[in-house]
C-alpha cells in the first residue's frame, strides 16, 4: 500500500517536471514560457522530494527532514527568480504575444515565435492585421 | 512497483533535461537562456533525488541542496547583470 503511494507521488512529480520543460519548449513567448518552469516544475520537484522524505523516513533508521529544507527553499526562490527574469525581459523590451494597445513595445518589437521559418509569415500576418484593423473600424463608423 | 515507477520517472526527467537543453541552445534571447538554466538546475535536483531513492543512499541531499542554493544565486546574478549592467554595485 505504501509502495503504491510512493510510486504515485514519484510518477506525479516526474510528469509535472516533464510538463514544465515541455511548456518551456512549446510556448511561443518568454512571458508565457515563465509559467512552465516556475509552477509546474516546482510542483513536480516538490512532489518528488516529499516522496523521497517519506521513503527515507520509513525505510531508514530515523526521520529525514533534509528534503523539506530543499522543498521550502525551492518554493521560496522560484517566484523570486521568475520575477527577476521577467524584470530583465521587460528591461530588454522583449516582444510579447499579448495584444497590448497603444504601447511602444507593440510598434517597435517584432513578435518572434520559436520557429525561425514561421517568423516571417507570422510577423507579416500580424502587421497586416494591425494595419487593417483601424481602417476596418473607420469604415464601420462611416 | 517502486522500481518500475522510478524507471519511468528517470525517463521523464531525462526528457525534461533534454528539452531544457534544447531551449538553452535555441533560445533567441538571453532571458530565454537564463530561464532554460533555471529549469535545468531544478531538473537536476529532481534527478538527484530520484537517484538517491534508486541507490538507497542519503548522500545526494547535500548535493541537491548545494545545487539549489548555487542555482538560485546564479539566476539572480545573471538577471542583475542584465538589469543593471553590474552584479554588485
Amino acid at each position: 500500500m505504501l509502495e503504491y503511494f510512493l510510486s504515485l507521488l514519484i510518477l506525479i512529480g516526474a510528469a509535472f517536471t516533464f510538463i514544465g520543460s515541455l511548456g518551456l519548449v512549446r510556448l511561443k513567448d518568454l512571458y508565457t514560457r515563465l509559467h512552465g518552469p516556475t509552477k509546474a516544475t516546482t510542483l513536480g520537484v516538490g512532489s518528488l522530494l516529499i516522496a523521497s522524505a517519506c521513503y527515507f523516513s520509513i525505510y531508514g533508521e530515523n526521520i529525514s527532514l533534509h528534503e523539506l529544507l530543499i522543498t521550502l527553499f525551492l518554493f521560496i526562490t522560484a517566484p523570486v527568480s521568475a520575477h527577476l527574469i521577467a524584470k530583465a525581459a521587460l528591461h530588454l523590451n522583449l516582444p510579447s504575444l499579448a495584444k497590448l494597445q497603444e504601447t511602444e513595445m507593440n510598434d517597435e518589437a517584432e513578435i518572434d515565435p520559436a520557429g525561425a521559418i514561421e517568423k516571417n509569415q507570422d510577423t507579416d500576418t500580424r502587421n497586416a492585421g494591425q494595419k487593417t484593423k483601424p481602417t476596418d473600424s473607420l469604415s464601420d463608423r462611416t | 512497483m517502486l522500481t518500475l515507477s522510478i524507471q519511468i520517472a528517470f525517463v521523464l526527467v531525462t526528457a525534461a533535461i533534454v528539452l531544457s537543453f534544447w531551449r538553452l541552445f535555441r533560445g533567441p534571447d538571453v532571458p530565454n537562456r537564463i530561464l532554460a538554466l533555471d529549469t535545468l538546475y531544478v531538473n537536476t535536483i529532481a534527478i538527484l533525488v530520484l537517484l538517491g531513492i534508486h541507490l538507497d543512499s542519503a548522500l545526494f541531499f547535500e548535493a541537491a541542496l548545494l545545487i539549489a542554493l548555487m542555482g538560485f544565486i546564479g539566476t539572480v546574478a545573471l538577471c542583475k547583470y542584465l538589469l543593471r549592467g553590474d552584479i554588485i554595485e
